[in-house]
């Protein structure tokens, strides 16, 4: 059975450009004047009743637009969402609690809020009451609480009575150790009795141990989908790609200013060094064993007769890792004119590095080696960050594909 | 509409009940200051008016004024509370309309108990002093409840179209207080009708809470009726702006959680 279908889902938020634009929307002739905003577009989910559904991805990437939708709390501008059974949500902790009331006057209006009846309330009160653990504090003002208590106090209410499909927005990460590990044993005493489970997170080791299945959200669409372990794995690949990216960058600046990593007779010049990724764009954070390329710049300055472009990667300490160039890889060579640039890639189809910061060196010579008629070398011309891409643990500057067959009795 | 609202009475019940506690919660008195209040009013509405500035309306005596005004009073602070509370109802409330999914006509329909519950008890004062006074109206006071139904459900109406535009447009907010204090002087509660110019005669019978006004005034200090015209007046354009402020409501409810 299907608990919640939801079919190429659209939100769009308006944005004007001046308030007095959505007075004369209304007025004859009636035509739009904001710009629609997508903060999700086609969306396509289906969960099947029982199952347990994790939503992850990064801040604004319209996750929580997501299951407000699902929730009823805002409609979709496009598509529609279906759902079958009590929805129980907790999209926020604590939505109708007032510092000046007591526990127990905070439960009722917060159940009431849910959708409950005062009866199903008051059974349920020594429940969450002792649920929340929070004792003789129950009929003295919320505002007496310590936080903990009060996030116990919601998550208690919220979860008082089994809903068909439960809905959770980071909520787990509540109280300390002990609490979190009550709260998760009550969802999937939950989940054994049916219920259907919705859950954005985080905490990986949350949605792998509640989730059988995963969607990846990034800018407004799903992106990914499958086994917890493969989406997340995909999800902090890129956020940590990312996160090197901007710190690379802060710091590249200062490398490029380093002028004792300069030497050469200059006759020609490298004019710049990127590396690209697969699908072309720039980038200084690679995810281990992706594809890349390096492209060099070069400028020719006098009447040479062959020019060699070499490159070589270090590590951080300074040990060379790998190193070629256009000779020895018996790339084709072009007549060089003087006052002309040229572009030379390396392509690297695997780039078998372990996880740490790399920086590249280039060097324009002659013939097989720099240390004969050295044109331009350029020390440091970039710094960049290989990042684990998932798999098993390993050390080191290179990363070899290992695989074990375990102890064998001899 | 009406079916969510019954699911959610116990919630609105709840709500209304918390409204009052919260506005006296930790004094000694609590509830009694809601009818200290009304009291207040018109004991220095009486003192004032009859015995320190002594105005006579015609054919009346020192308290003629006094009822006729407390009967004005009570019913404009039962219009503008309406109308000034469900004008920033949806603003102050963003929190449960964007956190929970709820029937979002019950807040709307919290206000206007609340402020209906604070009138009635007011008015209870009211007949309390005309008690004391010797000067109840007898039965023909039972017309006061058909004009304060129009009253509040003018009030309502107008409230939540206000209420659901100034979420939009949120000059609403301040502009529409100032409006008030304009109404409320451009309608005779303070002084009588007999005092305006005649040529702006014409222009005051525009105004809906005149006529309801003066229906209250008629009751208490007369014991006139209300005639079946100004109640048939009075209902069209309660019913009027009830449509409207529940049609502006729904085609924006939606929009109303995106905005806020």
């Amino acid at each position: 059975m299907v608990a919640l279908v939801l079919s190429n889902v659209g939100k769009a938020y308006r944005r004007y450009a001046h308030p007095r634009d959505r007075l004369l929307e209304l007025l004859p002739p009636r035509r739009p004047r904001h710009e629609p905003i997508w903060v999700l577009r086609n969306v396509d989910i289906t969960v099947q009743s029982g199952e347990s559904l994790a939503i992850v991805g990064q801040n604004g990437a319209g996750k929580s637009t997501l299951l407000k939708l699902i929730t009823g709390v805002t409609k979709p501008t496009e598509g529609a969402v279906h759902r079958h059974g009590r929805i129980g949500a907790i999209l926020e902790l604590g939505v109708g609690f007032h510092p000046e009331f007591s526990g127990r006057q905070n439960i009722l209006i917060a159940g009431q809020l849910m959708g409950l009846e005062v009866n199903e309330i008051s059974r349920a009160m020594p429940a969450i009451a002792e649920f929340a653990e929070i004792g003789s504090y129950f009929d003295q003002p919320l505002r007496t609480y310590s936080s903990g208590m009060q996030l116990r106090l919601a998550f208690s209410v919220a979860t008082a009575i089994r809903p068909d499909i439960l809905i959770l927005d980071e909520a787990l990460a509540i109280g300390d150790a002990y609490f979190q590990h009550k709260c998760a044993a009550r969802i999937r005493a939950f989940r054994r009795d049916g219920t259907t489970l919705l859950f954005v997170s985080h905490d990986p080791t949350a949605v792998r141990s509640l989730c059988d299945r995963a969607v990846l959200i990034e800018r407004g669409a799903i992106v990914q989908e499958g086994p917890p372990d493969f989406v997340l794995e995909h999800y902090n690949a890129n956020i940590a790609r990312r996160e090197a990216e901007y710190r690379i960058r802060a710091v590249e600046g200062a490398v490029d200013r380093r002028p004792a990593m300069r030497s050469g007779d200059r006759k020609a010049t490298i004019e710049g060094v990127d590396i690209v990724d697969a699908a072309g764009a720039s980038t200084r954070a690679v995810l281990s064993n992706a594809s890349i390329r390096i492209r060099v710049t070069v400028a020719v300055h006098a009447a040479l007769e062959t020019l060699t472009v070499g490159f070589l990667i270090r590590d951080r300490v300074g040990n060379d890792a790998f190193g070629t160039n256009t000779y020895h890889l018996a790339a084709p060579a072009v007549p060089l004119d003087v006052g002309a640039r040229y572009v030379c890639e390396f392509a690297v189809g695997a780039i078998a590095l372990g996880q740490g910061h790399y920086s590249i060196a280039v060097a324009l010579h002659e013939s097989d080696q720099h240390l004969v008629r050295n044109h331009d070398w350029w020390d440091q011309a970039l710094a960049f960050e290989v990042l684990h891409a998932g798999g098993p643990h390993r050390i080191g500057i290179v990363d070899l594909p290992v695989t074990s067959t375990g102890l064998r009795r001899l | 509409m009406i079916a969510s609202l019954w699911r959610y009475r116990g919630f609105v019940r709840t709500s209304v009940a918390r409204d009052f506690q919260l506005r006296y919660r930790g004094s000694a008195l609590g509830i009694v200051w809601t009818l200290l209040q009304p009291i207040g009013t018109v004991v220095v509405l009486t003192i004032v008016f009859t015995r320190v500035m002594q105005p006579r309306l015609p054919g009346g005596d020192g308290f003629t004024y006094s009822i006729y005004l407390c009967a004005g009073v009570f019913a404009w602070g039962l219009f503008a509370e309406i109308v000034q509370r469900e004008l920033n109802v949806f603003i102050e409330n963003g929190n449960y309309l964007k956190k929970s999914s709820f029937p979002r006509s019950s807040l709307p329909l919290i206000v206007a108990i609340t402020a209906i519950i604070n009138f009635v008890l007011a008015f209870a004062i009211y007949f309390v002093f005309l008690f004391a006074i010797d000067r109840f109206p007898g039965w023909v006071a039972l017309w006061t409840l058909p004009v304060i139904l129009m009253i509040a459900l003018l009030a309502v109406g107008l409230g939540i179209l206000l209420g659901t535009a100034n979420v939009f447009f949120r000059d609403l907010g301040p502009a529409v207080p100032i409006v008030l204090q304009f109404w409320f002087w451009l309608t005779p509660i303070v002084y009588p009708v007999a005092v305006v110019p005649d040529f702006i005669k014409p222009w005051f019978a525009m105004n809906p809470l005149a006529s309801a006004v003066a229906a209250l005034q008629d009751i208490f200090t007369g014991g006139q009726a209300p005639t079946w015209q100004t109640l048939v007046t009075l209902a069209a354009i309660a019913l009027i702006a009830c449509v409207a402020g529940l049609a502006a409501f729904r085609s924006q409810a939606d929009n109303i959680v995106d905005e806020l």
